[in-house]
């Protein structure tokens, strides 16, 4: 469904990626890793289109688009998903206004119906419940004065909702403790299917003993320097990233 | 919740309607229309009060004012830059012709007025506003004015019976003259201002209500102000009395056709408030803004002034503005009776090169009165937008206090928000507070948002309304929706 091929991305004059290949197959879920700075959200931000990352070579082919031809929201109506690391405030917009929005604004461009609001709360309730969610994230503007792990359980709220083809969890644990981390793993294994796939970006093993992953992939200094199964992230758990610079 | 949806529901599906063109309001009603030579002098003051049968004090006042007038400068404190005003190239009074015998009915008044209205969306056909009940849409009555003068009130005869005046100004001179003698000019005397004074000699038309006591208006009065004729400025007084106990909501809603040149709005509107009394006053401001590259618009200097007299007296300032090429606008309160309170909430948008110095004046005089002031300020393109406000607190005025919340919203690099909140406190008692802040549409907003699939243009749209939900809540239902759509229409062009 995703085929990345040879990317070089820079921001400003600082080249990030550098020639990073990835092939991902409907259903497969794949942790990346890695130390800071090899541009593990960066690879995110390529994929979700943000303008300040230059994307100078290479291709990506999603579901047999040319990705980087598309626009953010077309990229977003396509199917991909990018749950932030620092999900963003919106004071004043109500959280299910904003995602009924969005979720529209997708269809729309699928050439699906709207939604009209009763159709969407029905939707809505049944996701809330699935997710083992509580509703009161609902009714309040959107991650405005959210703790750190209610933005993150929002996003995999959001996510359920607007249903991706491929979604990208960029560092979803970083900040959560251990329950709040099992709720949004929880989440995100309610969510897996063989049709949707993840990219699992994440510093720590701990979050793939919850969400676990078919391929583990090490992205240093802009390139994908090993690839593995599950045990990779164990090993790197012990071995630190160290053995990179030899 | 679900009916929470169902109402942002709706609401949406009105915005989009209303965003087909950006100043929709901007066509010309060709009408024959009686309008005086450009010009100003004691000759046009006679004619004009002549013209509407005016009596002799009422002529006195606006000679006197006239005379004030010659003796004072333009105001230049405010941050803005006003080219400067012929005000004899300017005529002071035009009326369709068709209104010179005044239309009884609503069945006399010109079609072509009705259309310009129905354009408008203004409801002013009884029976059609009286079927709307059923669709829910509130009852409102209406009074028109048009250029100079009033063209018709609705629902008069309704109001009359539960003793609710409502009409022009023109016939509460003649039908309710003591009313008019003991309050006009009370709160906005003629020397107040260089605006006010050349108001007050030149004034045409407007609107009057008095609400008598312990009465609560049946349902909610409107004015809509309409300047038609080229090179005509539109100088209309509203004055609102509520007597002790009594309770009204007004609304107030202005466009204009798209112009070249500018015209100059000059109001005046005074309210009064006697004991336990409430006044809401609500204004969509929609003046034709002038174009892209600033040329044309209107200019809106207007004085709005509420006297809060009795002892816990209320009084709601809400105003939502959008349009005019320069506003200069300061509705204020004066806290007189013991426990009284003013609020003020404020939306004012800025977008290419608009300027607007808005804010408001709080005066506290009696014991324990409350102020509260939220400020919306937005500004795009390569507008100035400016919170002035003055919250005074004086020596008696034991145990008063003000909340003051100040935020602008500023989208894009060549904008300008600034912010002169003066305060004056000479009670130890008083409690004040004091909050401001500045914000940028942020390019993370944008992302976040894009990532989940709304459009640019969307966003932004969606944030400002975040942003101004506070104020928003404040408006009538219909004029809140009217006011979102405002908003949407008068950010085109300021994104990408």
């Amino acid at each position: 469904m995703l085929n990345i091929k040879n990317i070089h991305a820079q921001v400003g004059d600082n080249k990030i990626l550098k020639g990073l290949n990835l092939e991902i197959k409907p259903g497969e879920v794949h942790a990346i890793m890695g130390p800071n700075g090899a541009g593990k959200s960066t690879l995110g931000n390529v994929l979700a289109g943000m303008e300040k990352v230059e994307v100078t070579e290479g291709s990506v082919d999603f579901l047999g688009k040319d990705l980087l031809d598309l626009e953010i929201e077309q990229r977003a109506a396509e199917g991909i998903f990018l749950a932030f690391q620092y999900p963003v405030e919106i004071p004043g917009v109500n959280n299910m206004y904003f995602l009924r929005a969005a979720l529209n604004a997708q269809r729309k461009y699928r050439g699906e119906k709207e939604m009209n609001s009763s159709e969407f709360l029905k939707l809505v309730r049944t996701k809330i419940k699935q997710m083992n969610m509580r509703d009161d994230l609902l009714r309040r503007p959107v991650n405005e004065g959210f703790s750190g792990g209610e933005k993150k359980r929002n996003e995999i709220f959001q996510m359920s909702v607007l249903e991706p083809k491929l979604a990208v969890l960029d560092e979803t644990d970083s900040g959560l403790d251990i329950d709040a981390l099992k709720i949004v793993a929880e989440g995100v294994n309610q969510l897996r299917n063989k049709d949707r796939s993840f990219i699992v970006i994440t510093h720590y093993q701990r979050l793939l003993d919850y969400i676990v992953p078919d391929y583990v992939h090490v992205l240093a200094d802009g390139k994908i320097v090993r690839s593995g199964d599950k045990s990779l992230a164990l090993e790197l758990e012990k071995t630190g990233y160290s053995w990179l610079e030899d | 919740m679900s009916e929470q949806i169902e109402a942002v529901e709706q609401e949406n599906a009105e915005v989009h309607k209303r965003i087909e063109q950006t100043y929709k309001d901007g066509f010309v009603t060709d009408i024959d229309s009686d309008t005086f030579l450009p010009g100003l002098n004691e000759e046009v003051i006679r004619a004009i009060s002549a013209k509407k049968e005016e009596p002799q004090w009422l002529l006195d006042w606006r000679l006197k004012a006239y005379a004030k007038w010659l003796t004072m400068e333009q105001p230049n404190w405010a941050k803005l830059k006003i080219p400067p005003i012929d005000f004899d190239a300017i005529s002071y009074y035009s009326s369709p012709k068709s209104n010179e015998n005044a239309p009884e009915t609503i069945d006399d008044v010109d079609p072509k007025l009705l259309e310009t209205y129905a354009k408008l969306g203004v409801p002013l056909h009884e029976q059609e506003i009286l079927a709307g009940v059923k669709t829910k849409k509130t009852q409102v009555a209406v009074d028109v004015v048009f250029d100079s003068v009033s063209v018709t009130t609705t629902f008069k005869k309704e109001l009359k019976k539960a003793g609710v005046i409502f009409c022009s100004f023109s016939e509460a001179v003649k039908d309710h003259p003591d009313l008019v003698k003991q309050y006009l000019g009370k709160v906005v005397p003629i020397g107040d201002n260089f605006f006010s004074a050349l108001n007050a000699a030149v004034f045409s038309d407007g609107s009057f209500v008095y609400i008598p006591k312990n009465t609560r208006c049946p349902m909610e009065l409107s004015t809509y102000f309409r300047i038609n004729e080229m090179n005509t400025g539109q100088f209309e007084r509203t004055l609102i009395i509520a007597d002790d106990g009594a309770e009204v909501s007004y609304l107030e809603g202005c466009t204009a056709p798209m112009r070249d040149e500018n015209q100059l709005h000059a109001a005046v509107v005074e309210l009064f408030i006697l004991n336990d009394a409430k006044i809401k006053y609500s204004t969509v401001q929609n003046w034709y803004p002038g174009d892209e590259e600033g040329k044309g618009g209107i200019f809106n200097f207007v004085t709005k002034r509420a006297a809060c007299n009795g002892n816990n007296a209320k009084v709601s300032w809400t105003q939502v503005e959008t349009g005019s090429a320069i506003t200069w606008k300061y509705p204020s309160c004066i806290l007189r009776g013991d426990n009284s309170r003013g609020e003020f909430y404020s939306v004012a948008l800025t977008n290419n090169y608009q300027q607007a110095d808005t804010g408001t004046k709080m005066i506290h005089l009696g014991k324990n009165t409350k102020s509260t002031i939220i400020s919306k300020g937005i500004s795009a393109g390569k507008s100035h937008n400016t919170y002035r406000g003055l919250v005074r607190i004086s020596k008696r005025a034991e145990g008063a206090r003000n909340h003051t919340q100040c935020d602008s919203l500023l989208i894009g690099k060549n904008c300008g928000a600034h912010t002169f909140p003066y305060i004056e406190c000479g009670n130890s008692t008083a409690q004040l507070e004091h909050e401001a802040t500045t914000s940028k549409i942020s390019e993370d907003q944008l992302f976040y948002c894009k990532q989940r699939g709304i459009s640019e243009e969307d966003a932004t749209s969606m944030i400002v309304d975040g942003f101004c939900k506070e104020v928003f809540k404040e408006l009538p239902m219909e004029f809140a929706v009217e006011a979102k759509a405002l908003l949407d229409i008068s950010l085109e062009g300021a994104v990408g």
